[in-house]
């Protein structure tokens, strides 16, 4: 029987669902993320927090510091290639990496293309600010979403107007009639039958998870309840005064969700939290990066 | 027939399909409160194991949810699930509920590159559709357990009275003789 890769990718991120993605510099941080519950580890040099304050062009990470982290833990872990740079995920494919993330938290390679996903067997996340780039960034081969937040800044801001924006229009789609979809296809410049698709069953083809900007427990319990899938969760971790409690906590926010009580608890105690900079306080938005 | 969904990571909402397409009730397992209510039947669906082994422990459903296995209520792990099942895993210091007289290899076919498809056999319902996902295999089997599976040499799925594991996904392909063998032969 022929291997469905794009089946199995998306099948990939199907497992991840109800989970949290940590974002991790060294082995000694993997192996905390993964005791303190993470699904899956987002492997980079940096972590988005301190690319921001570096400046500078922000690149694929050393293959070998990768390895490395591969090494030490049993779960998927993920790496970050420059949107448009097809040979950054070319070398990460041959690592055998588990999802790239084609992420405008890196300096962007192309201004105008995105990869052709579609070439790759490894699954690609992308981020996406509404759900026009959510659909164009499917039909160019991602098999996961994620919100683009505004990554680094301890704000939750963005993924939480992302989020909103994309179940707005996902609600809005599913209420029009046959020839109005027509027109929507053409509005997003996205496939007919990926609109089609997304109005019938009232979802994106797949997984969607949030990111940036989640630093606390009611962060990630907000952006479940908004209808995310999953977290990730960058600088908010490993930025904080105790990470393996703060990583814990945010894990079983994830699950729990929905018990007020629950979450009271999990808030508790936590340490200090990454001091984060406002939206209106930082010149780079990344979010705008890839469209 | 009322099934609880271990819910606290992975795809559990596929099972929840599933099993409601097949009649069965379904209600989700996310804390400790969830499980007084009746339950004739557990799944564990595919996730990371270490995720949800982790949190069965930390929100106090682990003894409880083994106690129910020992004392015969029907599960069904599928992936993750049947690490969680597992008495033993293979190079690994952990066991969860460790209730199937079995050895299970995680990430026994690599990465994620190594994920497939294939079509076998299973014991009792004929060729099926296999997804496998990052998955394990069961690297040794005790007398206690029979095989339903097979695929590359490789045990797949096994039962062992009312627990019934698959290394591949049937909640992912849109085949559910696994779930109905599952509701007409496991639980009956």
């Amino acid at each position: 029987m022929a291997n469905n890769r794009y089946e199995l990718n998306k099948e990939l991120a199907q497992m991840l669902k109800g989970g949290v993605i940590m974002d991790v510099t060294t082995p000694e941080q993997a192996k905390i993320a993964e005791e303190a519950g993470a699904c899956a580890v987002m492997a980079l040099e940096r972590i988005p927090a301190d690319i921001r304050a570096a400046g500078g062009v922000a690149r694929m990470s050393d293959p070998k510091m990768i390895k490395g982290i591969q090494e030490a833990v049993s779960i998927p872990v993920m790496a970050k290639c420059r949107i448009g740079h097809f040979a950054e995920a070319q070398i990460l494919q041959a690592i055998e990496i588990d999802y790239i993330d084609e992420s405008e938290v890196l300096s962007p390679a192309d201004d105008k293309y995105h990869i052709d996903k579609t070439k790759f067997d490894v699954p690609f996340v992308c981020g996406a600010k509404d759900l026009g780039e959510a659909l164009r960034r499917i039909s160019e081969g991602a098999s996961m979403i994620r919100t683009k937040g505004e990554p680094g800044t301890g704000d939750v801001v963005q993924a939480v107007r992302h989020m909103r924006m994309m179940q707005g229009e996902i609600r809005r789609l599913s209420s029009m009639s046959e020839d109005e979809l027509y027109q929507a296809a053409k509005d997003l410049q996205v496939d007919y039958q990926l609109v089609k698709y997304v109005a019938e069953n009232k979802k994106l083809p797949v997984v969607n998870f949030a990111a940036g900007g989640v630093a606390t427990p009611a962060d990630a319990a907000l952006m479940m309840q908004l209808g995310a899938e999953g977290v990730f969760v960058g600088s908010g971790i490993f930025k904080s005064g105790n990470p393996a409690k703060r990583a814990a906590a945010i894990v079983k926010a994830v699950t729990n969700f929905n018990d007020y009580k629950m979450l009271a608890e999990l808030s508790e105690d936590l340490g200090e939290a990454m001091v984060g900079i406002n939206e209106q306080e930082i010149q780079l938005l990344m979010a705008e990066r890839g469209k | 027939m009322r099934v609880g969904v271990l819910a606290l990571q992975g795809a559990f909402i596929e099972h929840e399909k599933m099993l409601e397409s097949l009649g069965a009730e379904t209600f989700e397992i996310r804390q400790r409160r969830d499980i007084d209510q009746s339950m004739d039947a557990i799944v564990l669906p595919g996730g990371e194991s270490t995720v949800m082994g982790k949190l069965l422990n930390e929100l106090d459903l682990m003894n409880p949810v083994r106690d129910f296995i020992k004392s015969g209520m029907p599960v069904f792990g599928t992936c993750a699930g049947l690490i969680l099942l597992a008495e033993k895993i293979y190079d690994d210091k952990a066991v969860h509920i460790g209730t199937m007289n079995i050895t299970a290899r995680r990430n026994a076919y690599g990465r994620q590159l190594g994920s497939f498809n294939a079509k076998e056999e299973f014991k009792g319902i004929g060729e099926i559709p296999m997804a496998f996902i990052r998955a394990p295999y069961i690297e040794e089997i005790g007398e206690k357990a029979e095989v339903l599976a097979v695929c590359e040499g490789k045990i797949v799925a096994a039962r062992q009275d009312k627990q019934l594991v698959t290394a591949f996904h049937p909640e992912l392909t849109d085949d559910i003789s696994v779930h109905k063998y599952f509701l007409e032969e496991i639980c009956r």
